[in-house]
């Protein structure tokens, strides 16, 4: 694949919520690589803007283009690409870590359990592989959500406060985790409050109130 | 290396199972209230075996119904507030696939189930042996036809707060030709006399809901992802 057929563009994008105006014609891009930190006040569209990039939600004006092509054409191509972590951990409470990772990381790709064991012990939850999430932490659920990231194995990363909840040591396993994707041709759209600071260049996106 | 439509729908499959039998509590509510419901008729009614045989079908027929509906109003609701439906919606398989696994498990673990114990309440009720099988079969048709429309409801008032109340009002006018016909089929049954008619018309609404229903119901759930 080449590094044009990864690039996503975010095109003069605008989504109302009943009267409200969320987001006023918003335009990003992001070739393979690169990564770009979303900031902005509270309610100025942040997780609004993750959304319409993923196609959960489709905007009223403009358009989301993967490799040039818009998202609702390349829908399948597009999903199996893309790695989404919304705000909340999305993780079944009576599933246990392992199985959680099995039903949806399982749905992009055929995946080994041992694969999904690593990438638990990678994002430092191995033990919580056969607890069920019920009994995790917050940090410990969002260490698990970063393992589900990891095991998608995806081009394109969309992390809406991937920080939150995490230590200190997780969120510097965080950011050696971007950095590494990075590294290999990948690239993310990072909703977060917290300063991200990379061996990259992080581009930032300010939306205003 | 993308997944296949039909390993997708297994695995999701195995999927809701594995999340019903790890709440036993809400597997067997509906069950529980089947069996006290028409249990409890005989009770209230009168032991005399005419009138019981009379009154079975109705009571097996609207017993059975509001026990599927009663589970009807957790189908997507779940997913949808922790926030695994939007990663079920972003997994690269159709949203399609989804609401039919997940329908199908729900029918396993409710209608299945339901259709399984009913000897036990009919026996309850006075219906003689030779009926059985074909209120079985009535009740497997009707029960699946009911999660099939239960799914466009759940789709639908899945986004609202108080929606078990909205979803009862959307589900039961739908639901009354299964009733009609459902118990119908039961008394015929009962009577010794050819239930071929009501049976015939129940196969047909099931295969009319099983085709239609998933494509509404997965558009009453993408206006809600919305």
């Amino acid at each position: 694949m080449s590094a044009h057929s990864k690039r996503l563009d975010v095109d003069q994008v605008h989504v109302f919520r009943g009267d409200r105006h969320v987001l006023q014609g918003v335009s990003l891009k992001l070739e393979a690589g690169e990564i770009v930190h979303v900031r902005g006040p509270n309610g100025t569209g942040k997780t609004t803007l993750l959304r319409v990039a993923s196609g959960l939600l489709r905007p009223e004006q403009g358009s989301v283009r993967w490799g040039g092509r818009a998202i609702g054409e390349v829908r399948a191509e597009y999903q199996a690409a893309l790695a989404y972590a919304s705000h909340e951990p999305a993780l079944k409470s009576d599933l246990t870590g392992l199985e959680n990772l099995r039903f949806t990381v399982g749905l992009k790709r055929s995946v080994a359990d041992a694969e999904l064991r690593e990438a638990l012990e990678q994002a430092g939850v191995a033990g919580c592989a056969d607890l069920p999430v019920r009994v995790l932490s917050a940090g410990q659920r969002r260490r698990v959500t970063m393992a589900r990231i990891l095991a998608m194995r995806a081009a394109l990363w969309l992390l809406d406060e991937p920080f939150t909840n995490l230590d200190t040591v997780g969120g510097q396993l965080l950011t050696q985790m971007l950095d590494e994707h990075l590294r290999q041709g990948g690239s993310a759209l990072v909703v977060a409050h917290q300063a991200v600071t990379l061996k990259a260049s992080v581009r930032p996106l300010d939306l205003a109130a | 290396m993308s997944i296949g439509t039909g390993a997708a729908l297994s695995l999701l499959l195995r999927r809701e199972l594995c999340l019903s039998f790890r709440r036993p509590d809400q597997l067997l509510q509906p069950l529980v209230f089947f069996l006290i419901v028409t249990t409890l008729f005989p009770l209230a009614l009168s032991p005399e075996l005419t009138l019981l045989r009379e009154m079975s079908p109705g009571v097996l027929w609207v017993a059975a119904l509001l026990a599927s509906l009663l589970s009807m109003d957790g189908l997507f609701r779940g997913d949808a507030e922790d926030g695994t439906l939007e990663q079920l919606a972003l997994s690269g398989q159709s949203l399609g696939v989804v609401v039919v696994a997940k329908t199908f498990a729900h029918w396993l673990v409710s209608g299945a189930a339901l259709v399984l114990v009913s000897p036990l309440v009919a026996t309850a009720l006075a219906i003689p042996v030779e009926a059985f099988p074909i209120m079985m079969l009535s009740l497997a048709l009707g029960t699946l036809t009911l999660s099939w429309l239960g799914a466009i409801g759940a789709g639908l008032t899945v986004g609202l707060r108080r929606g078990s109340v909205l979803l009862s009002l959307i589900v039961l006018p739908l639901a009354m030709p299964l009733l009609i016909f459902g118990a119908n089929a039961t008394d015929r049954a009962i009577g010794g006399e050819s239930a071929a008619g009501a049976l015939y018309f129940l196969a047909a609404l099931c295969v009319f809901t099983s085709s239609l229903a998933p494509l509404a119901a997965t558009a009453a759930l993408r206006i809600t992802l919305e």
